[in-house]
């Protein structure tokens, strides 16, 4: 089939999940769009790696999920972090850093 | 094509659902549903590797540790609906918004020519293919990978250490203690009363009553106590006249005459000595000191 309503739908969910980080205030949902924005540039690569006829894209989605990997282990422990200290998972709270 | 028109409506519905759940926990659960439908889109175009991690990978381990952290941080920790910057929510709609349609509308237009297909590349199966590529041409990517993930453990260690400022208390500690308390003031050496066992009823969240009819506090949680779940075994026991006459009991209002702990016996007040202060309005929340603990997960550090 063709390639282009996957790489629409890419779009959508890419589009959905930066709406989410603008508008969401929990760092938990924001870390979670942002995951959602990964998810979704992940659906163009292997997209693509069909298109093209070679399995390159499929590698770096991989790669997008390793790297997505980790930085959900360290995200995660950041926001436990934050949390012990000043009690919120709320990123207005952590807003120390502007004074 | 059938798959992915069905599924497609389903992963956007999904997704805008995490932009409008109030609870991380629906969020975590809409993204589950997402992750899936993206799992299955990579089936379709004959990444079956990319399949399979997908789901192990992203809702097996990304997803469990989400709702992991939330669980540790407090599921009722959510979202704030006050806006710090005026206006802020919806430009960022209207220029998501913007964004959205440019992308859509832009990569609509784009014609990606013909589809090769990965008939070739996949002869010899997708793993052994992607296992060539990846041990010959990202051979050093794939290195760089493990130092990612070395870093990320070494650092997700670091972050969530806590240095113990406090000698840890051993048993012997916590039972001089316990006699240092009873010496000084005199509370009850022994351990806590049970909650409440009852005939219809006997989860934790229900305390025991004490023999005047009063509840007993020390018998519930105070995690309970403080979340505000605590039931009463008063109300439990309202509708039991109506049970009875479901059952074809006659006679029911002198067999309930004195059941201890109805709303309507008259008590004598708490036993003296009990720290229990004993509401009695029979409401199913009474038992809980709403006062001192606030429920959105914030309290405890004032």
């Amino acid at each position: 089939m063709s390639a282009t309503p996957f790489i629409v739908l890419s779009a959508i969910l890419f589009t959905i999940g930066c709406v989410g980080v603008l508008t969401r205030r929990n760092a938990i949902v924001v870390f979670m769009c942002i995951e959602l924005m990964l998810n979704a540039s992940n659906l163009a690569l292997v997209t693509f790696a069909r298109v093209h006829g070679n399995l390159d894209g499929q590698i770096a989605a991989f790669f997008v999920m390793v790297v997505a990997a980790a930085e959900v282990v360290v995200g995660l422990a950041i926001i436990m972090t934050i949390f012990r200290t000043r009690r919120s998972a709320s990123v207005d709270d952590a807003s120390l850093l502007k004074y | 094509m059938i798959t992915f028109w069905l599924l497609a409506p389903i992963m956007v519905a999904a997704a805008l659902g995490i932009l409008f759940a109030r609870k991380a926990v629906h969020a975590a659960l809409l993204l589950a549903v997402v992750m899936i439908g993206l799992a299955i889109m990579y089936a379709l175009q004959d990444a079956p590797f990319l399949f399979a991690v997908q789901i192990i990978v992203y809702t097996g381990a990304i997803l469990m540790l989400f709702l992991f952290v939330m669980m540790l941080i407090g599921v009722d920790a959510s979202d704030s609906v006050v806006e710090t910057i005026k206006g802020q929510r919806l430009m960022a709609t209207v220029v998501g918004l913007a964004f959205g349609l440019t992308l859509v509308l832009g990569v609509a237009q784009v014609s990606v020519g013909a589809i090769t297909g990965l008939e070739e590349a996949n002869a010899g199966g997708n793993v052994p293919g992607l296992a060539q590529l990846l041990f010959s041409n990202y051979v050093f990517a794939f290195e760089a990978t493990s130092a990612l993930l070395i870093t990320a453990a070494i650092g997700a260690m670091v972050l969530s250490h806590r240095e113990r400022l406090t000698p840890k208390l051993t048993q012997a500690d916590v039972a001089a203690q316990r006699m240092r308390d009873y010496a000084e003031h005199g509370k009850h050496l022994g351990p806590l009363p049970t909650p409440g066992v009852f005939a219809r009823h006997n989860a934790v969240d229900t305390p025991a009553l004490l023999p005047d009819g009063s509840t007993a506090q020390s018998s519930i949680s105070r995690v309970l106590a403080a979340r505000g779940t605590v039931r009463s075994a008063p109300a439990l026991a309202d509708d039991i006249e109506e049970l009875t006459r479901q059952l074809g009991d006659d006679g029911t209002a002198t067999s309930r005459a004195n059941i201890p702990g109805r709303p309507d016996a008259t008590p004598k007040g708490p036993i003296e000595g009990d720290p229990a202060d004993s509401p009695k309005d029979g409401s199913p929340e009474t038992g809980s000191p709403k006062d001192d603990s606030p429920k959105d997960g914030k309290g405890g550090q004032a």
